[in-house]
């Protein structure tokens, strides 16, 4: 590539890195040196490292974001794999985003309809005579329903990792001997791990900011940095506290990168 | 053995589609309730799909959505997949590394926080808020999405084809169009419905920078919560879902038409008996 | 790359035509920028056919735009970028607009119709003599629960909902002051506290409910509770009144001790720039008729006394939601407590949230 074309297609990208990224970025880190009266200080990590609250509040983020990861990946790969096996394999793609595409309040209320106590499953439950259940409110439903948003934001990387894979390996090695779950283990699945990671990034990053969700499903049982950063922009109106977390978030989305980002060994198709 | 399988993994996959698709139904079942709310139904009724054809308020206000959604994802690709050439084309792995977490810093900020650091910033540069500054900004958060949805596929090019057609004498631009974008389109696709989807579904970003009249439907909804979401809306859901069904239909066959024409055309160019247009 | 172009362009073209329908749907609806009034109101909290009636009546468009919050609201206007004529905050917000200099004093000269508001209505502490807000609907802070699961003489008081037999069947609002409030209230201190001490003895007070409260939520409450998902529920008399609509098995009360009384007021922020059409909205409002019509929509109390004679008695005479003057007595409106004391408030209840688990 020349120089000039690769400023090319630096230049819009970068602008956007400047005003919308760096910018919002320095504003983020600026603000959580003050107080809610505009005065200087360090309280504010001074507070959430010294509160036993704000530390357990970011473990148990990292942890529900963690289960809500692991529990999309393992519905979403089996189905991507399915997926793509299908005969009109676009078209199933496109309907597995559609969902999406419906306002997520909405889709939370009917889930509220769904598990409450007089809902669809419960009487489910009570007609195979295992009888009503607290659903709502509970971890199950919490970690169901973030699951269920995360789904296609999983699968859509995956799927398009195991479409580019040349199916003569499939093939390959199951005519060499390998049964399929050799196959999959040591040819399908190390060869789709870019989609896989891409799909983890698109899930684990945003999972660690949830809220809305942790209030209506998980009825402020579960509180995530998330809940704790719109809680402190929007009802205390404690900016400062509020960035201060929102700066530990992206420390800590950092974090992830590097240990899930590329390895020097790795490397390939760099030149 | 085989067959069984097969119908295991149909078995699966209808499953994890009606999981899917489950509480939109229950959105579209409740949508013809004449009874007011989405918990005990007590009468069919075409009323609440009459209230939205009657609320002109609330047609525009998916009207500008759409807008905003369609072309701040159009945007968000182009620039994403520019961001992401970028990318790839940086040789230093470091440089790398931080461009990549820099991208997703917007990602992970929760979207309170994005709205607003927006919000201030289009106030310190004096920018008017409305339509232009929901349309920056949701440009402006779809882009990450794009960007790590088309670098995989980067990653997976064969760099010879690229060499390939150097050598035979192609211009950049050639190599932009003939080779590279070629081989990542499904990328491209894949980040352009991630930017749609992103932009339909926000509401925090949105709230903070809009302004002088402008709304979204998600800003509209959000803000009804307090009195209760009418099932005006879950008929309005129910049309825009109906509506996009029959559009990603409509849009494969028509697609996988043409396809299947181009093969045709190709066996028989193939074969030698037609000549060549 | 043919196929991309093709996809670019009939995105392009989609766009082309929403923007002609929108800009159709505007011009239907006469919308132009000098005779508009931008309204800044909670979601659905006016009756969309008093919009068209005021249309008629004036020469003014209404721009409706909402929010959900009041603290989002006061960020809005904060900030600057927008030009809203007219917004409708709670009381204790608009203490702190007017503390900010972010409302305007009202020229009560152009004001028709203020006489209709009942006097126990105005001039409250939040805003002496109404100088800078004009009430639109008011309500208190209470105790729903049903029937079904519970006998009428249970629930009386804030202590009630400490009762054993509630185990994990309370559901709290998500909000700092009420939760809190509650608890100071059942002590018997006042809902604006400083005391260290007395917001102490409250909290300690607070976590002692912990084994009864099985979720804390916001307006999903009125789902929940019409769906039987609890017994119990601290909610706000709006809420309840539309929850009382949908299942005939609730009951809303306010204990006798003292709860808090709220308002959402008529503002005119310091951005605005048509104040003659944020004027004659006001007045449009504060008639009789309009105002009863808009009472029976929305279902919340309304304060103009002329209005409410023109509802019906099952909705006046109702206590639950116009309670008697001695219940009104003992209510108390939130202060704007200045933000070092509100952070107290708010560390207190974030404590007794994390520690439920």
């Amino acid at each position: 590539m020349t120089k000039q074309s690769k400023l090319f297609y630096f230049i819009p990208y970068s602008l956007w890195l400047i005003f919308f990224v760096a910018a919002p970025l320095l504003l983020i880190f600026y603000q959580s040196f003050f107080t809610v009266e505009g005065q200087f200080t360090l309280a504010n990590y001074q507070t959430y490292f010294e509160s036993g609250t704000y530390l357990r509040m970011t473990v148990n983020s990292v942890w529900y974001a963690f289960l809500i990861t692991v529990l999309t990946l393992l519905i979403s790969y089996p189905t991507a794999y399915l997926l793509n096996k299908t005969k009109h394999k676009q078209l199933w793609l496109l309907l597995i985003i559609l969902p999406t595409w419906i306002n997520l309040l909405l889709k939370a209320y009917a889930f509220i309809g769904i598990f409450s106590i007089n809902g669809s499953v419960n009487d489910f439950l009570l007609f195979i005579g295992i009888g009503r259940q607290q659903i709502l409110f509970t971890d199950v439903s919490f970690l169901l329903v973030a699951t269920y948003i995360e789904i296609p934001f999983m699968i859509l990387p995956i799927f398009n990792a195991l479409e580019e894979l040349n199916p003569s390996y499939e093939r390959a090695s199951r005519d060499l001997g390998a049964n399929g779950l050799d196959t999959f283990r040591r040819v399908v699945f190390p060869l789709t791990l870019n989609g896989v990671k891409s799909g983890i990034q698109a899930v684990f990053i945003p999972s660690l900011s949830l809220f809305m969700l942790t209030r209506l499903i998980g009825g402020n049982r579960v509180i995530t940095l998330g809940t704790a950063i719109e809680q402190h922009f929007l009802v205390t109106q404690d900016w400062g506290m509020g960035s201060t977390i929102g700066v530990v978030l992206i420390v800590a989305m950092l974090l992830i990168m590097v240990l899930t980002g590329e390895k020097k060994k790795k490397e390939r198709g760099h030149k | 053995m085989k067959k069984k399988s097969i119908k295991w993994s149909n078995l699966y996959l209808i499953a994890v589609f009606s999981v899917l698709y489950a509480p939109i139904f229950y959105l579209i079942f409740y949508s013809f309730n004449s009874g007011g709310t989405m918990t005990s139904f007590e009468g069919f009724t075409w009323d609440n799909y009459v209230a939205v054809f009657e609320d002109k308020r609330l047609i525009t206000i998916v009207l500008n959505t759409l807008l905003v959604a369609l072309l701040s994802s159009l945007a968000a690709t182009v620039i994403g997949t520019f961001g992401a050439l970028a990318i790839y084309y940086t040789k230093k792995r470091q440089t790398r590394t931080t461009l990549l977490s820099l991208n997703n810093v917007l990602m992970v900020s929760p979207d309170v926080i994005i709205g607003a650091s927006f919000l201030i910033l289009f106030t310190f540069i004096g920018f008017s808020l409305g339509f232009a500054s929901v349309l920056l900004s949701h440009i402006a958060f779809s882009i990450p999405i794009v960007v790590l949805m088309v670098l995989p596929k980067l990653k997976e090019m064969n760099d010879t084809m690229i060499m390939a057609a150097r050598d035979l004498g192609a211009n950049n631009w050639q190599v932009l169009s003939k080779v590279i974008l070629p081989s990542i389109t499904p990328g491209i696709l894949a980040g352009f419905f991630m930017a749609f989807t992103y932009s339909l579904d926000d509401f925090a970003v949105t709230f903070f920078v809009t302004g002088n009249g402008f709304t979204t439907l998600a800003v509209e909804i959000y803000s009804r919560a307090r009195q209760g979401v009418s099932l005006e809306i879950n008929a309005l859901s129910a049309l825009m879902f109906l509506f996009s069904l029959l559009l990603v239909v409509g849009y494969y066959f028509i697609q996988q038409h043409n396809l299947s024409k181009k093969q045709k055309n190709k066996k028989r160019l193939a074969v030698g008996a037609v000549p060549i247009r | 790359m043919k196929r991309l172009l093709i996809i670019i362009v009939s995105i392009l073209a989609i766009s082309v035509g929403l923007y002609v329908s929108i800009d159709q749907l505007s011009k239907s609806q006469g919308i132009t920028s000098d005779n508009t009034l931008n309204f800044y109101n909670w979601g659905d909290y006016l009756d969309p056919e008093l919009i068209t009636k005021f249309e008629q009546e004036t020469d003014y468009r209404v721009s409706y735009e909402t929010f959900d919050s009041n603290e989002a609201m006061y960020t809005k206007i904060e900030q600057g970028g927008t030009a809203y004529d007219l917004a409708v905050p709670s009381e204790y917000m608009i203490q702190r607009m007017i503390k900010e200099k972010m409302v305007i004093k009202l020229d009560h000269n152009k004001i028709k119709g203020l006489e209709n508001i009942n006097d126990l209505f105005l001039d409250q502490s939040f805003d002496p003599k109404n100088t800078y807000s004009i009430p639109y609907f008011w309500g208190t802070l209470g105790i729903i629960y049903n029937d079904k699961f519970l006998d009428k003489e249970e629930i009386k008081h804030w202590d009630d909902l400490w009762s054993p037999t509630l185990k994990n069947d309370v559901m709290l609002i998500d909000g700092a002051r009420e939760v809190m409030g509650l608890s100071l209230n059942s002590l018997g201190y006042s809902l604006n506290t400083k005391d260290k001490n007395e917001l102490k003895a409250a909290a300690e007070k607070l976590s002692t409910l912990t084994p009864n409260v099985k979720a804390i939520v916001a307006d999903e409450i009125k789902m929940y509770m019409i769906q039987e998902e609890s017994s119990v529920a601290v909610t706000f008399s709006g809420e309840a009144a539309e929850m009382l609509d949908q299942n005939e098995n609730l009951h809303y009360v306010i204990p006798e001790e003292g709860s808090n009384l709220w308002f959402d007021n008529f503002v005119i922020p310091k951005t605005a720039k048509n104040k003659e059409a944020a004027y004659a909205f006001i007045n449009f409002m504060l008639d009789p008729e309009n105002a009863a019509q808009n009472a029976e929509y929305i279902g919340y109390s309304t304060p103009n006394e002329a209005a409410k004679k023109q509802l019906p008695l099952e909705i006046t005479e109702d206590e639950q939601f116009y309670p008697s003057n001695q219940t009104l007595e003992n209510l108390e409106v939130y202060d704007d407590l200045g933000k070092e004391s509100i952070g107290v408030y708010n560390d207190l209840f974030l404590e007794f949230k994390m520690h439920r688990k």
